[in-house]
């Protein structure tokens, strides 16, 4: 039994993991490349999932309403780039934090004013509603399975880009030296439009592919978005290697935190205590993990080689 | 110095916005709307603590993304104590101030190794390990909040449950704390804070070791927002980990910034401006459509986004610019 | 006449390029010593360690009788070793005299002070103003530092660096981006200052090297090839050699 729901735990790690990378790839790139704090990242992972809601009920198919929204979401991501986002790359990032501030409140509200203020629920289709079971005593929702294969598929693909296409050398040349790609006159405007809609759709997959366990709600990506920040700052602002390994750290780290740090702590305190302090201190673990990590490398796990 | 000089436009505003904090309560017993004394009490409390962030915000160049978690700690330096039967404010106020510092000296001397957007993050998460602390304290309320039956007691006769009194002492300690920013910033200390931010290379070959200047003013800043907690925890008579949410550092980032980061005065007209916008957007919204009121932040996204991309230096620069033409 | 900075044996290299090899060099209390040398004979380099900017990988650093070759550098300014930027480096935000009183200020060690308006402060206006009038900025003193011209922000740098009251000043190409006259009213101003305070002087400009140095060292390829009074080496054959596969500047 208690091997079974340590598989549970690990893969539910796993899960969250994967998901706080598809956000935290977009975010690490735009920062890397672009120095851009965008707060409003998260917006697009809950409206991604509005979309795709959306879809699924017009389509009745889950597949389909994904395929088409995640091109949507990436529409979305570059108009907020093209209005917004463009105009103060080169503010401090100050006014960085503020406009996209601003941005939160116009989509949270946009999404209000378009969907209302119950969340919405997203009904899986049959074949993903079952179990995949590993032994008599382990059993495994498949569609949890799904989402980490395509989430891992995505991050290999992402990886593969980066590393080896022209653009993605062009995005690695722009992480760790900006001038450098300006200097080999390059578009840059045009590079940043992609990255920023693409981190966008992507950020969007996986609103998408959390809402029929969650339900898409407003403020949902509000609650991501500062994780994958201390997802990034731990990996190493504008490194996906760093994002990848930061957002598995933090997602093992809390999804384990919350179900075993108070059998932790009952080694070492009564089990009153433990009881009361392991609910707060799992909560804080990964803020924690961070100020640690940062008290002892300031620029993260895996910063960019060149500054 | 000429008098005549002393007249402009930001002058003369500073001096209505103040003159008119300070007959608040007058005014709203003569036209007898108490509930515009609620809203400028929260005016003048938030003025304080966004004040205090401005002293390393704008003067030391610190993006602090976790004061809210000041607030909530001068907050909570009144609600538990309360909660355990201590009224009286000598015990409360203190409190407040000292658990604020230590906590500004703990995580500023971990923060302030770092720099840019890593010290954005690392004091937002500093932030947030408090907010989740509160969270889970289920003794105090956890995420249900706390609610606080008293007020804190002072001396005989000065009743801070009595909202005109309690008004005049949070405008008096706004004015206090304005009055001690000036001295700060004008100070040998301040110029030094203002020399790291502005170019702290020149600062370190000056022989300035600029970290412990600004863990200095991390400590002040943190200390006054507390305070401004301990007054928040009085008036709103109810508080809960909300407040100390890292939307609610935001909050106040944009108060500062509105309001103008270059300027002692700017955090109050922002906090005002703010807080305005806050009460009356939604009503104006209800005028042309019944209902429409709930979208109010979607016009106030709008307007925060127009402020930042047009408005350079807040409304206290705008003030500035006035002057000079 | 005492040593006052003594470099021994310094080394640093960048992955394979040695940009400091084993140089040596001594700066007599009083004397202005003058480094030159060809671009890329890592003048930057040595600078840059002697201000803690850099680390180098061997050798020592002794500066008034303390070892310094590991010391952040407000450390070293605290033992009186004060430096110009070779990127003109002041706060553009205040006024010249803001500058200097907050130079003035580094130097007296009262930083601590949270009430008293240091604009009222009549003896560090006074002491930041005779700073300002040596170089000869007395008049601009209230004027913003973002709207004087470049040379005067040269002659910033320098009243900046004598108000901390320093043993030695490192000038860093005190006449870099200066036109002539700009230059020979700089070479003027140090002039002042000859055999009163140490300088360690790193500069292009020949004609204000040969005006002002007590001593001349070669910097080529990371090493010192020569040490020696301006005559001698201006006669110095390894000397010539070096300039003259270069410019002859």
């Amino acid at each position: 039994m208690e091997s079974a729901l340590l598989i549970t735990q690990l893969l539910n790690g796993l899960q969250l993991g994967i998901l706080l990378f598809l956000v935290a790839a977009g975010l690490t790139l735009i920062f890397g490349i672009m120095d851009f704090v965008n707060l409003a990242h998260g917006s697009f992972y809950m409206i991604g999932a509005y979309i795709c809601g959306t879809l699924v009920y017009l389509l009745d198919s889950f597949v389909l309403a994904v395929i088409l929204a995640v091109p949507l979401t990436l529409v979305v991501g570059y108009v907020a780039e093209r209005l917004v986002a463009r105009s103060i790359y080169a503010r401090d990032h100050l006014d960085h934090v503020l406009a996209t501030f601003g941005l939160i409140l116009i989509f949270d509200t946009g999404v209000h004013l378009l969907w209302g203020a119950e969340g919405m629920s997203i009904p899986l289709p049959d074949w993903l509603q079952g179990q995949v079971a590993f032994s008599s005593t382990i059993e495994v929702p498949s569609y949890r399975l799904a989402i980490i294969a395509v989430g891992l598929a995505v991050a290999l693909g992402l990886f593969l880009v980066v590393t080896k296409t022209r653009i993605g050398m062009l995005i690695r040349a722009g992480a760790s030296n900006r001038t450098m790609v300006q200097a080999l006159g390059i578009d840059i405007k045009n590079l940043f439009s992609l990255v920023f809609a693409a981190g966008a759709a992507i950020a969007g997959l996986a609103g998408m592919m959390i809402s029929p366990i969650t339900e898409a709600s407003i403020g949902m990506g509000n609650d991501i978005i500062i994780v994958a920040f201390v997802v990034i700052i731990i990996g190493g602002i504008g490194s996906i290697k760093g994002a990848f390994i930061g957002a598995l750290i933090v997602g093992m780290i809390d999804t384990l935190g919350r179900s075993y740090l108070d059998q932790l702590f009952k080694l070492v305190m009564s089990d009153q205590n433990a009881e009361t302090a392991a609910p707060a201190i799992s909560a804080m673990l990964i803020y924690i993990l961070m100020a640690a990590i940062l008290a002892v490398r300031p620029q993260g796990l895996f910063p960019p080689k060149v500054r | 110095m000429n008098l005549s000089a002393l007249i402009t436009p930001k002058n003369l505003v500073t001096a209505a916005v103040l003159i008119v904090l300070g007959l608040m309560p007058v005014l709203t017993t003569v036209f007898d709307q108490p509930f515009y004394l609620d809203i400028a009490t929260r005016i003048v409390i938030l003025a304080v603590a966004a004040a205090s962030l401005n002293l390393i915000l704008g003067f030391g160049g610190m993006i602090s993304f976790g004061h809210a978690a000041f607030v909530g700690i001068g907050a909570y330096a009144v609600g538990i104590p309360i909660y355990y039967e201590y009224y009286s404010g000598f015990l409360h106020f203190p409190l407040a101030i000292a658990v604020s510092a230590l906590f500004a000296l703990v995580t500023g001397a971990i923060s302030l190794r770092t720099k840019g957007v890593h010290f954005i993050m690392i004091t937002m998460a500093f932030s947030q390990m408090i907010f989740f602390l509160f969270l889970s304290l289920e003794e105090y309320g956890g995420d249900d909040g706390l609610l606080i039956w008293s007020d804190s007691e002072l001396f005989d006769g000065l009743a801070l449950d009595d909202p005109s009194t309690f008004y005049y002492v949070c405008f008096v300690s706004l004015v206090g704390v304005l009055l001690l920013l000036h001295r700060i910033v004008n100070s040998r200390f301040g110029r030094v804070i203002r020399g790291a931010k502005s170019n702290e290379k020149r600062m370190s070959a000056l022989g300035y070791p600029t970290y412990r200047y600004r863990l200095v003013a991390y400590v002040i800043s943190g200390a006054l927002c507390g305070y401004a907690g301990a007054l928040m925890g009085n008036f709103t008579n109810f508080i809960s980990p909300d407040m100390m949410g890292w939307g609610r550092s935001g909050e106040l980032i944009f108060m500062v910034v509105l309001g103008g980061s270059g300027s002692i005065i700017g955090p109050v007209y922002g906090v005002l401006s703010f807080l305005l916008l806050e009460e009356f957007i939604p009503d104006v919204m209800d005028l042309f459509a019944d209902g429409a009121g709930v979208y109010w932040h979607l016009p106030f996204g709008i307007i925060l986004l127009l402020v930042v991309l047009f408005v350079r230096g807040g409304i206290s620069g705008f003030l500035n610019r006035l002057t000079k033409r | 006449m005492s040593v006052l900075l003594e470099i021994q044996d310094l080394q640093k290299s960048f992955g394979g390029v040695k940009a400091t090899k084993h140089v040596s060099l001594d700066v007599l209390e009083g004397e202005v010593h003058a480094i030159i040398g060809p671009n890329g004979a890592g003048k930057t380099t040595l600078i840059s360690q002697l201000c803690g900017e850099q680390m180098p990988d061997a050798g020592l650093i002794r500066f008034a009788g303390k070892t310094i070759t590991r010391a952040p550098f407000p450390a070293r300014a605290r033992l009186g070793m004060a430096r110009s930027f070779q990127i003109t480096s002041v706060f553009q935000d205040m006024t010249l005299l803001e500058n200097v009183a907050l130079s003035v200020q580094a130097h007296d060690g009262h930083s601590f002070r949270f009430w008293k308006r240091a604009d009222s402060e009549t003896a560090l206006n006074e002491k930041a103003m005779t700073f300002l009038t040596e170089v000869g900025l007395a008049d601009k003193a209230h004027v913003l530092s973002r709207e004087v011209s470049h040379g005067e922000h040269r002659q910033l740098e320098i009243a900046m660096a004598l108000a901390t009251e320093p043993k030695m000043l490192l000038l860093d190409e005190p006449m870099a981006g200066m036109g002539s006259e700009e230059s020979a009213r700089m070479v003027d101003i140090l002039k002042k200052f000859k055999g009163e305070k140490t300088m360690l002087l790193v500069e292009h400009d020949m004609d204000a090297v040969f005006a002002l140095a007590d001593r001349i060292s070669v910097l080529v390829y990371g090493e010192v090839i020569a040490t020696d009074k301006p005559e001698a080496i201006r006669d110095n054959e390894a000397v010539k050699r070096a300039y003259l596969g270069e410019e002859a500047d």
